[in-house]
This record gives C-alpha cells, structure tokens and sequence, in this order.
C-alpha cells in the first residue's frame, strides 16, 4: 500500500495515496475538473493548461497543472477561483478558434459559461492535446507521428509530410482524439487513416479481412512469433 | 605543458609568468570581441602585425594583445596603448602607421584618435576617464582588455585559477556552498534565484551521477552580455564552474551554447583544452584528487532552449520543448539526475567572490542584490555597448551617466528591460534600481537595456516583442501558442487603425491568464511587453484606437 497523504480540495478534506496527481484524486472524490489531454495511460504532459487549479503551500498561493502536481500533506486545493476560471475560460477560447464545433469542446464551453470564442475562427480541428503522438510513441512503441513546426505553425505530422514508414496502421491515434480529428475507414481490404491507405489481412481460416497487415509484421516482429501464426483471426486461432 | 600538481606549483607558474613580462613594455590591446570584428577590427590586428614587422620593432618595443569587448561597443574598433592607457577609438586601418610611430615609441597622444566628450567637447585620453566606464564597476568584464582571451597564461598572470587553488585545498565542500550562499549570490539568468541555495540542494540530492550546467544559450535578440563575457574571459567561466563542481560534488559538466556564437565557442573550447593541458580540469585537478570535465553542448539558438527544461531536453538530444514539471533539476535533471544550472554570467561571479571573500561580495549592491550586473545597452543611446553597473544605482544613471543619454537631442521615452518579454519602463520609473526586487514587477534582471527616443510608437514595440515571442513559442502549450497568437493579431489590428473599444480590456484579461495558464516562462513572461506598454502608454493605445491615430507616426496605415 503506497502511504496516503491528506490534503484538501475545495475545503473537503481527501485522503489520496502519495504519488497521485490532483487530478487523480478529485476525479476518485467525485470533484469535477475539466482536461483535455492528460490520459492515465500517458506519461503527465501538461499541455492544454485546462485542469489548472489554485494551490497554496504555506504562504504563497499559485496556479498549476492538477495533471501533474502531486498531492502532498495539508495541500490546499481550490478548482473554481476566480484566477482559474480566468484561465479555463481563455483557453477553451483559444481552443474553440481552433474547433467551434465539437461537442467536447461546446460541453465544457458551456460549463463554463462561454457562449463563443471572442477570437477569429479558424477551423482546423485538431486542439494538439498530443494524445495520438504520444499514444504512438508511449503505449503502441513506435512513433510513427510526431509534431513539426514551432509556436501557431505546430501541428501532428507523419515524417516528411509522407506515408508514415513506420506506422502499423493499428488506429490508436483515431481511438485516443478526443476531436475525432483524424479519419479512418476499412473498405475492400484497405485501411484508410488519413488518407494513407493499409492492405489488411485476410484470416487464413474464415476469410474475414481482420487486421492491418503491418500490425502482424509488427507483432511477429516482437514477439518472435512465425507470421503464420498471426495470418489467422484472434475468433479462428 | 607540464601539469600543475600543487598550489605552489600554480604559484610557481605565476610567478614566472609575470617575471617574464615587463609592465612598463608597450602593449597595444585591440578588441576582437564580435561587436568591434564586425568593424573591422581584424583588419587592424593585421595592419598593425604587419607595421610592427615592417618597421623591424622588437617584442620589447611593442606587443600587441587581441582582446575581448571592453564594452564601448558603439565606438569600436577600439584600441588600447598600454601601459599609459591610452585610449583610441574607431581606429582605422590608415591610423596604425602613425599609432606605432607617435603613440607607441614616442609617448604622443594622438589627439583626433581619443574619445571627444560630448559635453565639454575636451579629448579624454585614458581609458577609465571615458564618462562611459565611471560608474561602472566591471569586476566580471574589467579584465577583458587586460587580457587575450586565448591565453591561460593571460589569466594566470592576473590571478586566475586562485580561487580554484584556495577552495580545493583550503575548503571544504560545504565551506564553498556556505561561501556562495553568505554571498547572496543570485542567479543571472533572469530568475535570481538565489545560487547557493540552488547548488546546497542539488548537494543534497539523492541519486548519482550529478551533473553541472552552464546555460549560455542567450537566444534574447539585442543581448550580448553572456557572449562577451564567454568571448572576453571564458576561464573565469570555467573556474566558477570547477569551484561549483567541488562544492556540490558533481564530475561531469556542459556548456550549452548557441551555435551563432562561434568565436564564444572556439574561445572557451581553447580555455577548456588549455585548462586540461595544465591540469587545472580533468582528472585530480592540480593534484588534489578531484576529477571534473566539460563538454560543450552547441544547440540551434532558439530562445526557449534557454529555458532549463527545455534546455535540459536538448542536451539530451531530443527536442528543445519544456517539461512541465513541479520538480527542480537540482532534484531531476539532465537524464532525470540532480543537476544545477547556472548562466554563464553567474558562473563568471564564483571566483571573485572566493577571492575576495562573501564580506566584500555583500558590500556592493542593495539588500536583497548583491554584486554587479552585466547589461547590453542598446537602441537610441548615445552610448551603446556592455556596461557592467554595481546593483542598486538606478536606471536613470545608467540612461544618462553611462549612456550619455539619447541622440540627436530626442527625447527619452522607454527603457525595455528583462529580455524580449521584458516590460518597458517610463520616464516616471526612470528611478527604480537595478535591483531584482525592484524590477521584478516590470520584468527579469536580464540581457539587454533597449533604449527608446520619442518617435517610437508604444503599440509597434509591443506588436515587435509579441511577433517574436509568437515565433519562438515552442507551441506545446495551448495558453502561449495560441493566447500569444490571437494577441498579436489584435495588436496588428490596433496598429492597422482596425481597433475595437473593447480590445484593452481583452489583452489585459486575455494577458493575465497567459501568464497564470503557461507551462514554461516563455509564456510566463510573454504578455509583458504588452501589459506595461499598455500600463504606462495607454493613452497611445487609445488614440489607435479611437481616433485612428498613431501619435509617435509609426504606424503606417494610420500616417496618411
Ligand atoms: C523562455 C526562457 C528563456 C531563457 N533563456 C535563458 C538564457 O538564454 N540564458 C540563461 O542563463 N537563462 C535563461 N533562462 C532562465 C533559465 O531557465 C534558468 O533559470 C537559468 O539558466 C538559471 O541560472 P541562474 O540561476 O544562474 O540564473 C530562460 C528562461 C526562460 C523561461
Ligand atoms: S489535462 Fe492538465 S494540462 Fe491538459
């Protein structure tokens, strides 16, 4: 049992192992706090600044990441400060001029009670919460996509703006956006994510197309396994 | 070169250093700091070769020092007869004949050469008689025309290597940390953090190896404070970085510089080999049994790579983005060890405050500032170059006393401090101290001091800080990337005469949260050139906006 440390968030006293992010242990008392690109499955990123929340350790009072910041002893934590609100409000702002349009986006707009982006829109969908980069290099293990360029310019890229050589076509990037930004259809035995199309695999034994033929090189590749083995489907096998 | 095993060995090497120099033999010192080679001042170190081989002289007739930047930048190539100290500036090529013949073998000054005070219209002939250099206090850049940056014997000869000596025979490890902290030394880099607390903790740190860092990444446009100081004296640099070494208990150190330094790069990469060579870093430096090396780290120049984290991330070859992290690198660093980072101009303080003793130290400076502090003076000044200020005189000196104030009788308007996010100071702030505390509320303690005359136009300096910082946004975090963006697109309406009424109070709310909401200190800071031109220049903001005017006649859309 990890030891457990007392703190309190929004003046109710909380009991959360040590280790855990504030985030963590709101979400297991209950207490909402909104976030867009921390995933538990993820190492803490930090970057869409939308879990803010007020903290004070002995004197100062200060504004951080609830997805990063651990919990510690006589912690105080306040989720709804005028300082954080002013915060959450600018960026879900910022982020509407990106996309006004998808409902995780509205729903947290309107929970903080804002009607529309003071700012010019430009429609470009993806909010760069950086799940799908980081989802591929983290958890699947192979970094087909990344980001390029700096500041306003950065966006989610395959290297050299060309078929990613290393993508296995597995789909976590679709799954893990919390935009659905990026497309992917399966039609005749093709896999299409973003517009770069994956021959899929016929089961040897049913003869149903079930899965990228590059996700089962990848999987003979490290697990040692004969591709054979992998050339049937998970239901046949 | 033999190595140094002891202290009275370096003593010994001193000794016949300086036994083999006489004072009273005339040394000519040219600048060849980047600012005066830009000038040509290259040309000069060969013309006056080439004379002094033309006209048969020996090296105890003259010889000649290639130096780092003195500071008076603005008036380079700059040329110093020692051992009068005479003091010629914008030296041509055309001049050197005559500067061997009169000034060098006869003892003549040559009038026309020497600096013209601006006010009593009399030549100045001795260096440190220039209005320029008397209220500084040039403890860290002082020596940088005493001595040729490429040469430890240089450095030795004017007590280098001293402090080195005393802390790794005469101290222990937590004396030094003791030293640095009863100092109150406080960290360059902008934060002002204060140094000895930094290194006790990363002393006190678990885990293994520990490393050290110099940041010398300087990506502020208009700062060269931290390159003239690597360029002029890069062993002062190293020796601090040594002295950290021992004190914290670390063995392996970087210095991450930007790669548009090169002649910064190739003078410390000279000093770190001349240092190895004589035994003062490597392994048991000077036979104390004490190992610590230097790598230098080069990195592409991008402001936010001066960042620690991202600086960290960099150097460990991935690329320069932060970390958001609520952990020190004293605690995990470079390769998630502790790890202490320091600026180079803070590195550059260690062996004068081992020297001199943290008692001396405290006596220059304000309560809570301690020492001097290295600034680029730049923009409508009639003084432009590096000035090294004791801390606590007030901007106002600094504008008038050593900047000789703003050309073509303009007149003042703002002062920009604290680096591109930096806030700019009015007239009526003209008297706040360079002092960390002070000037924390308007902007950091760091690199360039850009001077501004009346006809610059308040809403365009702060659309030209916004512009750079909105490209040098790393863009990982959403307040910077876009909160920095959807600013700089107000501003260019404002200038454009496209305001609305209610765009100051979106910049002013909008700027609060950018800096609440930002993950690293790029957009920590980046609304401040904003905020403060705004604070003290709103009426200007106004008549943008309202009467699609620009006052200063800038703004182009709005002159016609
Ligand atoms: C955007 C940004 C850029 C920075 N650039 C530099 C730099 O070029 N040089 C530097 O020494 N510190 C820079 N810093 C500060 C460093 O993060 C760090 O605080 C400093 O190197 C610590 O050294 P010190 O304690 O000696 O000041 C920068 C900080 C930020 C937020
Ligand atoms: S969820 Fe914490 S910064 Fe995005």
């Amino acid at each position: 049992m990890a030891e457990m440390v007392t703190l309190t968030i929004d003046g109710r006293e909380i009991n959360a192992p040590a280790g855990t992010t504030i985030l963590e242990a709101a979400t297991d008392a209950n207490i909402y706090i909104p976030h867009l690109c921390s995933n538990e499955e993820l190492a803490p990123y930090g970057a869409c600044r939308l879990c803010m929340v007020e903290i004070t350790q002995g004197e100062r009072a200060r504004l951080v990441a609830s997805c990063i910041f651990e919990v510690a002893d006589g912690l105080e934590v306040e989720t709804n400060t005028e300082r954080v609100l002013n915060v959450r409000k600018l960026v879900i702002e910022l982020l509407l001029a990106r996309n006004n349009k998808h409902p995780a986006l509205r729903k947290i707009a309107d929970e903080l009670g804002v009607k529309e982006t003071r700012f010019p829109v430009e429609q470009k969908g993806c909010i760069l919460c950086g799940q799908c980069v980081r989802t591929c290099r983290e958890v699947v293990g192979v970094s087909a996509i990344g980001f390029s360029g700096r500041g306003i310019t950065r966006k989610v890229a395959t290297p050299f703006m060309e078929f990613p050589p290393d993508c296995i076509a597995c789909g976590s990037c679709v799954y893990v956006c919390p935009v659905q930004f990026i497309p992917m259809k399966e039609e005749n035995g093709v896999r299409t994510i973003k517009g770069f199309d994956y021959p899929m695999q016929k089961c040897s034994k049913c003869g149903r197309y079930f899965a990228p033929k590059k996700q089962l090189e990848y999987f003979s590749k490290i697990t040692n396994l004969p591709l054979e083995h992998f050339e049937t489907c998970v239901g046949c096998r | 070169m033999k190595k140094i095993k002891s202290p009275e060995e370096l003593e010994q090497f001193r000794s016949e250093i300086q036994a083999g120099r006489n004072p009273k033999t005339p040394c000519i010192a040219i600048c060849a700091g980047t600012g005066c080679l830009a000038l040509g001042s290259d040309k000069i170190i060969d013309a006056f070769k080439e004379e002094i081989s033309k006209q048969g002289l020996d090296t105890d007739v003259a010889t000649i020092r290639e130096t780092g930047c003195p500071g008076f930048c603005e008036q380079g190539p700059i040329v110093v007869i020692y051992p009068e100290e005479i003091c010629y500036l914008r030296v041509a090529e055309k001049d050197v004949p005559e500067i061997i013949s009169k000034t060098v073998i006869n003892k003549e000054v040559i009038e026309r050469l020497a600096y013209k005070d601006p006010t009593s219209n009399k030549r100045i002939i001795k260096n440190f008689d220039i209005p320029f250099y008397k209220k500084q206090k040039r403890y860290i850049i002082g020596n940088n025309i005493n001595i040729d940056p490429r040469s430890i014997e240089d450095y030795i000869a004017t007590d280098g290597y001293s402090a080195l000596s005393k802390v790794l025979f005469n101290m222990s490890q937590e004396n030094v940390i003791e030293e640095v902290t009863k100092a109150n030394l406080r960290g360059r880099g902008g934060g002002g953090f204060p140094t000895g607390l930094k290194w006790k903790a990363t002393r006190k740190a678990k885990g293994k190896p520990k490393y050290l860092i110099c940041n010398a990444n300087e990506g502020d446009p208009g700062a060269f404070n931290d390159r003239a100081v690597l360029e002029g004296t890069p062993h002062s640099v190293l020796e601090g970085m040594v002295i950290g070494s021992y004190g914290i208990g670390c063995h392996e150190g970087y210095i991450y510089v930007q790669n548009e330094y090169p002649l910064a790069v190739e003078n410390i990469t000279i000093a770190i080999e001349k240092a190895r060579e004589l035994g003062l870093l490597g392994k048991d430096i000077m036979g104390s049994g004490f190992d610590f090396d230097v790598v230098i780290v080069r990195g592409g120049g991008a402001f936010v790579c001066g960042e620690e984290t991202a600086l960290i991330s960099s150097i460990e070859g991935r690329s320069g983005e932060p970390r958001a992290r609520y952990v020190f690198p004293a605690e995990r660093g470079l390769y998630n060890k502790p790890t202490n980072i320091n600026n180079v101009e803070t590195w550059a303080n260690i062996p004068l405050i081992i020297n001199k003793g943290a008692e001396w130290y405290r006596s220059i400076g304000t309560e809570n500032s301690k020492g001097t502090k290295i600034f680029a003076l730049v923009g409508k000044i009639n003084n432009t170059g590096l000035v090294e200020i004791p801390m606590g005189i007030t901007l106002r000196e600094i504008v008038y006393d050593i900047g000789g104030g703003i050309p073509k009788g303009r007149k003042f308007k703002a002062v920009q401090v604290g680096g591109p996010s930096g806030g700019c100071i009015p007239e009526s702030h003209l008297d706040l101290p360079v002092d960390f505390d002070a000037l924390s509320e308007v902007g950091l303690m760091i690199g360039g001091m850009i001077v501004m005359d009346d006809l610059t136009c308040m809403v365009d300096v702060a659309l030209y800080f916004i512009k750079f910082l909105e490209e040098e946004s790393c863009g990982k975090c959403t307040p910077c990337r876009e909160g920095v963006h959807q600013m700089r697109l107000i501003l260019e309406r404002i200038t454009e005469g496209n305001g609305k009424k209610e765009d100051l109070e979106t910049i002013e709310c909008m700027g609060k949260a950018i800096i609440d909401g930002s993950l690293c200190g790029l957009g920590g800071t980046a609304p401040n050139p904003v905020l403060t031109t705004l604070r003290y220049f709103r009426d200007e903001y106004e008549a943008h906006i309202k009467e699609k005017r620009c006052p200063a006649g800038v703004c182009k859309a709005l002159t016609t």
